[in-house]
């Protein structure tokens, strides 16, 4: 296993369009680190430009300590898993297995040893005699994990592997992929585009946006203080809500009185945004301490929490999140106030975390 | 007085869920489809079996009024003459029919080494103007032969290619080369990269994954497109009449139709030499027609 560092790495199409702006990353050795981002961010070309699938326009990557720019896929010593899984149609899953071992030129006894041992994590026996088509998704999967398992690559790259399976299966292929990675130590690299399999699974996510890193930081660090509004409009759901505030007497002022306590360290001259979180904020009954009035809009019930979206006089659609058990109508007269600590705060023209 | 407006609603909503054929009776439809296909089969079909009977006529059977439809004798001398000439050699039809085969045969074989792997291309790459230069590739089958069949007449003399074999392959392959690229983009396009990168991953170069992974996948729709090149430069006649005029270059098209005209025309030649002329085309696209269906209709069904 290896650590892989990504420099000024920058992608441009011959048609012009700019995939990858500027990413760095130092993804370090046994991390499971995700690149998370709506779909042309860049976060697959980055992805397939370590993989050697893509050729980086200018930039420099390094696995392990080696350079690996001109190296083509094959002599970069890692696997790759595919959205689409790329099972060979014609072999079945042993020989599917054995492919790339074969192709490096082992020795059959070597090759028929890491094919039963991959076969044994992955929980493969009963399926090494069937071709993909024989298959269901979520087995197909997982002989592609295996497959990228036989190499005994330095890292893993995956490719959204799960987008393709259904929401159950998908929770479970996530569960056992972090547990392989920590049980092997695996350096794995992980391209989604789902917030829930980023948080769950990653050590760090990079979220990307437009060919440009936003943030890097655990899970933790990424939801308490996103360092974008795009990050802040991206993490979460339902999302932070974003308002408008002015500093005055000590406080932060959103309109419509509603009051928040500021942050350290503001600057005075700029307009900025404050990111509230949706469970840092409380619908109470109209006219209770500290709460401006405000009236519900909507109300979706999801069973273990419910989610208003409510107007008041300064905003609307502010989400707010609450336990099942505080119950109110849809157009009912409420109040609304914050609970939590002190909310993030952005600068509107930089778009970036200033407190 | 409720119950009566409740049942008018439902017979009338019933009435509005039964399908059309239904209404017009299942039967009398079946009846009168069965009909007015029959006569369309005989409309069609006509002409072909006239040409197959004319073919094993004698010549006074060909010529005899009123026509003789089944009371004449059969006879297989027409096809003896399509093959052996006169004085016993091979004849000047039979040569066209070769060298239609050869014509026919290499231009979609050159049209499909070229056309396929361009279809790759376009289909796996990021090209610059990608747009642009599929449709300009497209739009050089927009000119009906004939337009520009003088033109090429006048380049083919500039460089010795008039009444030459290889000048026909090159045309043919020409017209044959866009349309494999477009059709075969299709087919490649339903064929997920993943596979080839998944090869790179595993040791092969790009060409060696596009061969040995996506090549064979490719074989229905290589197959459709081949047959269709195939049919296109087994039948064309305009630039064959243009750019050929001795006997031992000519193809089928314009060898039948030169049998055509004079003071006398053989019918059965021309029959029998049609027959033979549409054969070879019909057993093909037999032979084929499991990868023509699967082609056809594959890319129809999103995956």
């Amino acid at each position: 296993m290896a650590g892989i560092e990504v420099t000024a790495l920058h992608k441009r199409y011959p048609d012009g369009t700019v995939a990858v702006d500027h990413v760095d990353l130092s993804i370090g050795h046994g991390e499971l680190f995700v690149m998370l981002g709506p779909s042309g961010c860049g976060k697959t070309t980055t992805l397939r430009a370590i993989a050697g699938l893509e050729r980086q326009t200018t930039g420099d990557i390094r696995i392990g300590d080696t350079l690996v720019n001109d190296l083509p896929p094959a002599e970069r010593d890692i696997a790759m898993v595919f959205q689409f899984y790329a099972l060979y149609p014609h072999l079945k899953t042993r020989d599917n297995l054995a492919f790339p071992l074969r192709a490096e030129g082992l020795p059959k006894p070597e090759v028929r040893k890491r094919v039963d041992e991959a076969a044994r994590l992955m929980r493969l026996g009963p399926l090494l005699d069937r071709r993909p088509r024989q298959l269901s998704g979520g087995e197909q999967q997982r002989v592609a994990l295996a497959r990228a398992l036989v190499r005994r690559p330095r890292a893993f790259l995956m490719d959204e592997p799960l987008t393709n399976l259904d929401a159950e299966l998908r929770a479970d292929m996530r569960t056992e992929i972090k547990h392989l990675q920590g049980e092997l130590g695996a350096t794995m690299v992980y391209v989604t585009h789902d917030q829930v399999e980023a948080m769950s699974l990653g050590h760090r996510i990079a979220i990307l946006n437009k060919g440009r890193v936003e943030q890097i930081g655990t899970p933790l660090e990424v939801y308490d203080r996103p360092a974008s509004l795009f990050c802040a409009a991206f993490i979460g759901s339902p999302p932070m809500n974003l308002i408008e505030v002015e500093v005055a007497d000590g406080k932060l002022h959103g309109q419509g009185g509603l009051v928040l306590t500021p942050p350290p360290g503001l600057p005075r001259d700029r307009r900025l945004v404050a990111g509230v979180r949706p469970e840092a904020l409380e619908v109470t009954a109209p006219g209770a301490e500290g709460s401006i009035p405000a009236r519900v809009v909507s109300v979706e019930w999801l069973g273990d929490e419910i989610i208003y979206v409510v107007d008041h006089s300064g905003q609307r659609d502010v989400r707010v999140r609450m336990p099942p058990t505080v119950r109110f109508a849809a157009d009912a007269k409420v109040g609304l106030r914050h609970t939590g600590g002190t909310p993030t705060v952005y600068d509107v023209s930089t778009e970036e975390l200033v407190a | 007085m409720a119950v009566s407006v409740d049942e008018a609603v439902s017979t009338g909503s019933a009435r509005d869920h039964t399908p059309p054929a239904r209404r017009l009776g299942g039967r009398g439809r079946s009846v009168l489809e069965v009909a007015l296909l029959t006569v369309l089969a005989v409309v069609m079909l006509f002409p072909v079996l006239w040409m197959i009977e004319t073919s094993i006529k004698e010549n006074r059977d060909v010529y005899a009024i009123p026509a003789k439809f089944f009371d004449f004798t059969i006879t297989l001398d027409h096809y003896k003459d399509v093959f052996v000439a006169p004085d016993g050699g091979r004849s000047a039809l039979s040569v066209s029919f070769l060298n239609s085969v050869v014509v026919a045969g290499v231009s979609t074989v050159l049209a499909t080494v070229l056309g396929v792997p361009a279809a790759w291309a376009y289909s796996r790459f990021a090209v610059k103007a990608k747009k642009d230069q599929l449709f300009f590739i497209l739009s050089t089958r927009f000119m009906p032969p004939v337009v520009v069949v003088i033109p090429i007449f006048l380049m083919y003399r500039q460089v010795g290619l008039i009444d030459n074999k290889l000048g026909l392959i090159l045309i043919y392959a020409a017209f044959n080369v866009p349309f494999t690229i477009w059709m075969m983009k299709g087919f490649v396009d339903e064929v997920p990269a993943e596979y080839e990168d998944a090869a790179m991953l595993d040791g092969y170069t790009r060409l060696q994954a596009f061969r040995r992974f996506t090549l064979p996948l490719l074989v229905p729709g290589i197959a459709a497109t081949a047959v269709f090149a195939l049919i296109f430069s087994w039948n064309e006649f305009v630039f064959a009449t243009f750019l050929t005029s001795s006997d031992s270059v000519r193809t089928a098209p314009p060898a039948i139709a030169g049998l055509i005209g004079g003071t006398t025309t053989d019918w059965g030649l021309v029959a029998a030499s049609s027959v033979v002329f549409a054969l070879p085309v019909l057993v093909f696209a037999y032979l084929v027609r499991k990868h023509l269906i699967a082609g056809v209709t594959l890319g129809a069904v999103r995956r």
